[in-house]
């Protein structure tokens, strides 16, 4: 009883509390659905999938860029650019899905891959005037349009990532325990195998792959909207990539509310040091290094593995 | 239109040389550990810091601080294994993979806490020096550390080819389980080969503070560079990575001549997913368990 109320209780708390808090508190509570809705995003990908991708800050880069230059060039409302970026992102990731695969490219050879991809989207965007190159792109925000994806408080954006994140998670739940959630799974434990039971690997990863970077290139249009600025090495650069993979991983792959409980304990560590050591860049990034090696170290199925063992402590369940 | 192309080459093979050799640290430590190194560029860049502060505080010159540097970073690349990596001995592969990311993580934020983004640079009297060979220019601290790299990498070819430790560390890397059962101390040579993997890259990293600058991220670029090299030379493949350098090296420099901005990348990222994709082995390698 306890185990289902409390779900319930928390996410009412995300929906009534936040309009009491003051403004520090609720850019930390963006900041953190932000980065469970990125982990949840590579999740369904590297977490069910197995397979790990470190360059998804190529779907997040195209949505946000996508979304940005419809508006500023034909004034598309964020809103539409938003799932034109994410059919194109869902687009790139079938097509760099299909080489990677087709190719029999698995384990860490599919990471550099993905991540040799992420990478030259950033320097095509770097080298590329008519998208801003370096400088990157202003998104003009003159106080409160709806409509256009802009708000003139913090507290709407706090509104549409909490609906984002849950929206992801109801996605990942509905995809866990459908026949997709299993051939997936039976592909992380072993491909071969699952290939040999009839499961058809390679179209069950692209649409891992497709779910996964269309909706990461969501995320792309809200940090473009809501910080009102990118370039390419905010977007498309390998900070966003680990900034997906490190919340699910330390949350729990392959696991619901994995990614977003690891963004719970992640992300207020990362602000808090970055409050309390002002001036010192850089210590919120070596604490999630350290915090990295240590969760592998100790827990290899991260947070949520971890409860789940201690709760059956006699089950088999790894 | 010759001169710009022959100005390449001459770039591409200098620049090539040193990354063979940070690419054979990175090729010896797949080789052995099986693992793909994230954090080799963070330790190329802790080793540019060495060689930096031995320069600025004790007045040594970058070149000799290799005999400092290359023992101390022989020393860190051991703990690191031993620390990090091999209590998580059996761990998946892709857990082995972050862990690796998140020492390469701390160390570049450690360096970014200590002594900031600036860019340093270390201006030694040869700094400057260049001569010409028909036209083409050539700067004498790049040849040093081509000549440099190429020689310790090949040194370190022989070592491995002629003494015990040299032949475990094939052994294991060639047939881990054979290795184990004729009585090489696995743990032990697993924690050696880390070590001269990451006292190459320190040593790449002293020979190019000469002509290049030195930052908390400098580490990076080399690193996406020593696996596309890697690669291109086939995972493990020792000379392979060598010859993988100057191909990697004459590709950045070809790209940098005739395309603009910095557009070369985009080359060498190119060559990468069209050798992962069509031969995942290397060009030079044979076929092996992926």
């Amino acid at each position: 009883m306890a185990a289902r109320l409390a779900p319930l209780l928390a996410a009412a708390a995300l929906v009534a509390l936040p309009p009491l808090l003051p403004k520090y508190a609720l850019e930390v509570l963006i900041s953190i659905l932000f980065f469970g809705y990125l982990g949840a995003c590579w999740n369904i990908l590297g977490g069910y999938g197995g397979q790990f991708s470190f360059g998804h800050a190529a779907f997040f880069g195209l949505g946000a860029y996508t979304s940005t230059l419809l508006f500023l060039h034909w004034g598309v409302s964020p809103w539409i650019g938003m799932l034109a970026g994410g059919l194109l992102a869902a687009g790139f990731g079938l097509f760099a899905g299909y080489l990677s695969f087709r190719y029999g490219l698995r384990g860490p050879y599919f990471s550099l891959v993905t991540l040799a991809f992420a990478e030259m989207l950033r320097v095509v965007a770097v080298n590329w005037k008519a998208v801003g190159s370096s400088l990157g792109l202003v998104v003009p925000n003159r106080g409160s349009a709806p409509a256009l994806f802009l708000f003139a408080e913090k507290l709407p954006y706090y509104y549409v990532i909490l609906t984002m994140a849950v929206g992801a998670l109801v996605i990942t739940r509905a995809m866990e325990r459908s026949r997709m959630g299993y051939a997936l799974a039976a592909i992380r434990e072993n491909e071969d195998a699952a290939e040999a039971a009839g499961v058809d690997a390679l179209s069950t990863k692209l649409s891992a792959m497709a779910l996964s970077s269309f909706l990461t290139a969501l995320g792309g249009t809200f940090y473009a909207q809501y910080f009102s600025y990118i370039d390419p090495s905010l977007t498309f650069g390998p900070a966003i990539s680990i900034g997906g993979l490190l919340p699910a991983i330390v949350g729990g792959a392959g696991t619901v509310t994995g990614p977003l409980l690891g963004s719970f304990v992640l992300t207020p560590i990362s602000e808090l040091t970055r409050a309390a050591l002002r001036g010192r860049a850089g210590a919120d990034i070596m604490l999630y290094g350290l915090v990295l090696i240590l969760v592998i170290s100790f827990l290899p199925n991260g947070l949520v593995g971890w409860i789940r063992a201690r709760r059956a402590p006699a089950g088999g369940r790894r | 239109m010759t001169w710009l192309f022959l100005q390449a080459v001459v770039s591409g093979l200098l620049l090539g040389g040193v990354y063979g050799l940070v690419a054979s640290g990175l090729s010896l430590i797949f080789g052995v550990l099986r693992i793909i190194n994230f954090a080799h560029g963070a330790v190329m860049m802790l080793g540019m810091y060495a060689s930096y502060w031995l320069f600025v505080l004790l007045g040594v010159d970058p070149y000799l601080s290799i005999l400092v540097t290359g023992p101390l970073f022989f020393g860190i690349g051991v703990l690191i294994q031993r620390i990090v990596i091999e209590p998580n001995r059996d761990a998946a592969e892709h857990n082995q993979l972050l862990l690796t990311l998140g020492v390469a993580l701390f160390f570049e934020n450690l360096a970014l806490v200590l002594w900031q983004g600036d860019f340093r640079t270390v201006r030694v009297w040869y700094s400057g020096a260049s001569f010409l060979v028909a036209d083409v220019l050539v700067e004498v601290p790049r040849l040093v550390a081509a000549g440099g790299a190429v020689l310790i990498a090949l040194g370190l070819w022989g070592f491995l080819r002629t003494t015990d430790v040299g032949k475990a560390i094939r052994a294991l890397s060639e047939e881990p389980e054979g290795a184990r059962l004729v009585g090489v101390n696995v743990a032990r040579i697993r924690g050696v080969a880390f070590g001269i993997g990451s006292a190459c890259v320190a040593v790449a990293g002293a020979l190019v503070t000469p002509f290049f600058y030195v930052a908390p991220d400098v580490g990076e670029s080399f690193n996406i560079m020593a696996f596309v090299v890697v690669v291109l030379g086939g995972m493990g493949n020792f000379l392979g990575a060598l010859m993988g350098g100057f191909i990697v090296g004459l590709a950045e420099s070809l790209g940098a001549a005739f395309l603009p901005g910095s557009l070369k990348q985009l080359v060498v990222f190119g060559l990468f997913v069209v050798v992962l994709l069509l031969r995942p082995e290397g060009l030079f390698g044979t076929r092996r368990g992926r």
